[in-house]
């Protein structure tokens, strides 16, 4: 029963990386699109990103980063288990077409979300530009993978142990300000990073879409609690998104919604950790 | 009790204050002697009423007489040849506007309580276990696993086709199992109605969502025959007014799918969530309303109110568990209509403001149209709000599937036979008619398996 996990890789202290058996949505995933998995029984519906995918073996990947109880469940399996329930693939895909110049960016786990985007991209014949932002240099996902598929990459950590010191915006805010030629922006990242990305290209009138990643629950469009007003009107990010045209998202609206249950998720983490230390 | 006297049995309960304690069943069936004695009251029609309002065709003087005579295995014999989900109608069918509103008892008294009847021989399944069957016939694919769907594979499985349903969710019984909560129908008697129909031979898989693990057109490259849709009216409706995303705000669906599939009321043993408000206010007045106010009654809600913009007659709820809420404390606050909902500085819902109605001329349903009565707004304290104003068929398949026609309101388009406007694809239950019940999902999965097997059989 369920999906098994067929390898697994600790990508940095918290960010894990796993490959798992799923023939018929690696057959169907398309860029953009993201799965719901229950690890257990007892487990919540938590929405995961296709980060790659292999027809051939029929696979598909996942990079996640431990937020909570259930990632941190999840990053306790080990290759050879099984995760209970995988659903997808989910979401409308990206909407991938030639249009010149793309930046696609990527903030913190994000960055391992980008990839097929940026390989689509590139098939499609546009010229990628990646920008890709996080905390410190151990935190840089798929550094080399996206390296080889964008026709340029550029970095940015928080700390300047690696690229430029500073933040994704900043190396965006210089291409901009450059007159580098940008017909479109891609961001997949934290809240507050695809909404400073937001901000920027706002400015400068260049459309932007983001990946937003809401509380989600069926995601197959039935309970609404991933709803979202966009340009004034209420979307569900898992069937409508979960890409939107960011100059119309209201992000405040998000990150009221994504704080509803901050102190559950605080007695679900120390019930958890209490179970382990009993096994212990 | 004799033939056609008109004292009715009434199914024992738990009394109100010990139910609101936990998700144990409300209602709790009757004793063989009740059930014997509300048997031999029914007349034994020649051209019976009561059957003529059951969608499933159900023998229902056939299987009561067999009660009567103590052969409690042979009336859910009786039973099953017609309804695979017996224990499931007898406690959730709104039977006073199905088989007992036509029972002829009716007319100068108490008809007979077919419900509780078909609940009680439910619990007497057939003492030999079905042999698992080799089913040969051509494939047959169902989506959805509610009471449409199950129908619809039940019977195509006793007719001998290799039926496969596909399930969104992680487990299957749509609504039976998202929707309605354990007090009302124990979910370890939907999975019993569940095993029972795959010991028909029928194999379920779950976590495919039709549309996008796999589209209709694919699923005919797949080998399937003909393929029906039973994909409920899962799509929440929205008040449409302002502060409906604040925190606390919940669609009825999702708060009930929260506390019944994820079972958040044994949050955190069971990982996901749910708000528990000490003052909830619920919006709607059928049977999702009356749900969501038990359940929150149930996680510890000081006060549940149920604010309903027509008056009590018109309450779309079953009428016995407008009663039970009533008994278990929930209030009525009738002809009102919210207005909008009002936070506190963290973005989390704090008041909500409502306005009076009152009942003008009937609309197209029948029923009399509310208006407003302006300058009536006034505001109510609540940690917690819920939306249970209905909810719309699921776009998800019609939107991935091109030739698939629907009416302006979302519901799936069908021909008398339940045949849609694709070829070999079938369609019923809430998907069709809008959020509608049960019964009506199951009679509609008959037909329509009813179709498929002529469609198949003539070639
Ligand atoms: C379409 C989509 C795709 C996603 N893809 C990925 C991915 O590829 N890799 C990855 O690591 N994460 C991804 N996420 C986020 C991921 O779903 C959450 O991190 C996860 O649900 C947290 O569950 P938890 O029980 O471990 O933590 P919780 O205890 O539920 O939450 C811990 C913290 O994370 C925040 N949080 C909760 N849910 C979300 C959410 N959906 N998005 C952002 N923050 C959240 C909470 O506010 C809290 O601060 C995605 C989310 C969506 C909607
Ligand atoms: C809270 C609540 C209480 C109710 N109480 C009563 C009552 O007391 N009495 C009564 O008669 N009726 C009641 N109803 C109504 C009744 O439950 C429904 O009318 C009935 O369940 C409809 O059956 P269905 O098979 O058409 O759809 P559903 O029961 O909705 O089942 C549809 C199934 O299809 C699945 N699905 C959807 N899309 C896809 C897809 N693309 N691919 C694969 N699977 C998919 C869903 O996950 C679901 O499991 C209630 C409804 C609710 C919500
Ligand atoms: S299935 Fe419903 S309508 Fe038919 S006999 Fe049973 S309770 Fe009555
Ligand atoms: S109509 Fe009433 S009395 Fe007559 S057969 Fe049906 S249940 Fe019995
Ligand atoms: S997650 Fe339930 S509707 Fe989107």
């Amino acid at each position: 029963m369920g999906f098994k996990i067929l390898r697994k890789e600790q990508l940095a202290s918290n960010i894990h990386f796993i490959e798992v058996d799923a023939p018929r949505i690696a057959k169907a995933a398309k860029p953009g699109q993201f799965v719901v998995l229950r690890i257990n029984e007892n487990g919540e519906r938590i929405p995961l990103t296709i980060a790659d995918k292999n027809i051939k073996n029929g696979t598909i990947e996942i990079i996640f980063q431990e937020a909570g109880a259930s990632t941190t469940i999840l990053s306790k399996l080990k290759a050879g288990d099984s995760i209970l329930n995988i659903l997808g693939p989910l979401g409308e895909p990206s909407h991938i077409e030639n249009i010149g110049s793309v930046v696609v960016i990527g903030g913190g786990v994000g960055i391992a979300e980008i990839f097929p985007a940026i390989k689509e991209y590139k098939a499609k014949g546009n010229k990628v530009t990646a920008i890709i932002g996080a905390r410190n240099k151990q935190l840089l996902l798929t550094e080399e993978k996206i390296k080889n598929m964008a026709d340029e990459l550029l970095i940015a950590t928080d700390d300047g142990s690696y690229g430029r010191k500073g933040f994704v915006t900043d190396i965006l805010k210089e291409m901009i300000e450059d007159k580098k030629e940008i017909n479109l922006v891609y961001a997949v990242g934290p809240v507050p990073m695809m909404e400073a990305v937001s901000n920027v290209t706002k400015a400068a009138k260049i459309k932007t879409m983001v990946s937003l990643n809401t509380l989600m629950l069926d995601a197959t469009g039935m309970c609404g609690v991933c709803r979202i007003t966009v340009g004034g009107q209420i979307k569900f990010a898992c069937v409508d998104g979960p890409e939107f045209d960011a100059h119309l998202v209201d992000f405040k609206e998000l990150k009221t919604r994504l704080s509803t249950y901050r102190d559950k998720e605080k007695e679900a983490i120390d019930h958890i950790c209490s179970l382990d230390k009993i096994k212990e | 009790m004799q033939p056609g006297q008109n004292k009715r049995v009434k199914m024992p309960e738990r009394p109100a204050q010990e139910r609101i304690k936990d998700f144990n069943e409300v209602a709790l069936g009757l004793s063989e002697k009740d059930a014997i004695s509300e048997a031999k009251r029914c007349i034994q029609c020649k051209n019976p009423k009561c059957v003529s309002n059951c969608p499933v065709e159900i023998n229902i003087p056939a299987f009561i007489k067999l009660i009567a005579e103590s052969d409690f295995k042979g009336a859910n014999k009786k039973i099953r040849g017609k309804n695979s989900l017996p224990a499931v109608c007898g406690r959730v069918c709104p039977q006073e506007d199905q088989c007992e509103k036509t029972c002829i008892l009716g007319i100068k008294g108490e008809p007979i309580a077919i419900g509780s009847l078909e609940r009680f021989a439910a619990e007497y399944p057939p003492s030999e276990t079905p042999v698992p069957i080799k089913l040969v016939g051509p494939k047959v694919a169902i989506i959805g696993s509610g009471p449409a769907g199950l129908t619809c594979a039940g019977d195509l499985a006793l007719k001998g086709y290799q039926v496969k349903i596909f399930e969104s969710l992680h487990t299957a019984g749509g609504v039976l199992k998202y929707g309605i909560p354990e007090f009302r129908l124990p979910k370890s008697i939907v999975d019993n109605e569940i095993e029972y129909v795959k010991s028909l031979g029928v194999e379920l898989i779950t976590d495919f969502l039709a549309g996008k693990t796999a589209t209709i057109e694919e699923l005919f490259k797949e080998n399937f025959k003909a393929i029906f849709i039973g994909a409920g009216a899962g799509l929440p409706n929205s008040l449409g007014i302002p502060g409906e995303n604040f925190q606390g705000v919940y669609s009825a669906n999702e708060f009930l799918f929260r506390v019944n599939m994820m079972k958040a009321y044994k949050f955190p043993e069971y990982l996901t969530p749910v708000i528990t408000g000490k003052k909830v206010v619920v919006f709607g007045a059928g049977n999702v309303a009356m749900d969501s106010a038990r359940c929150a009654l149930r996680l510890g809600a000081d006060k549940v109110i149920i604010a309903y913009r027509r008056s009590r007659k018109e309450m779309p709820a079953r009428a016995e568990e407008i009663i039970r809420a009533e008994e278990e404390g929930v209030e009525f606050l009738l002809l009102t209509a919210p207005v909008e909902i009002i936070p506190d500085d963290a973005g989390r819902v704090k008041q909500v403001e409502l306005l009076k109605m009152e009942l003008g001329e009937p609309d197209s349903s029948g029923r009399r149209r509310p208006k407003a009565l302006p300058g009536s707004e006034f505001k109510l304290d609540c940690d917690l709000a819920i939306c249970a104003i209905g909810n719309s068929p699921n776009p998800l398949i019609p939107k991935s599937t091109a030739d698939l026609k629907i009416e302006k309101w979302g519901g799936v388009i069908v021909a008398d036979n339940k045949e849609t406007s694709i070829k070999g694809v079938f369609a019923g239950g809430d998907i069709v008619r809008g959020a509608a019940t049960v019964i009506s999902a199951m009679g509609d999965g008959k037909i329509a398996a009813r179709s498929i097997d002529e469609m198949l059989s003539k070639k």
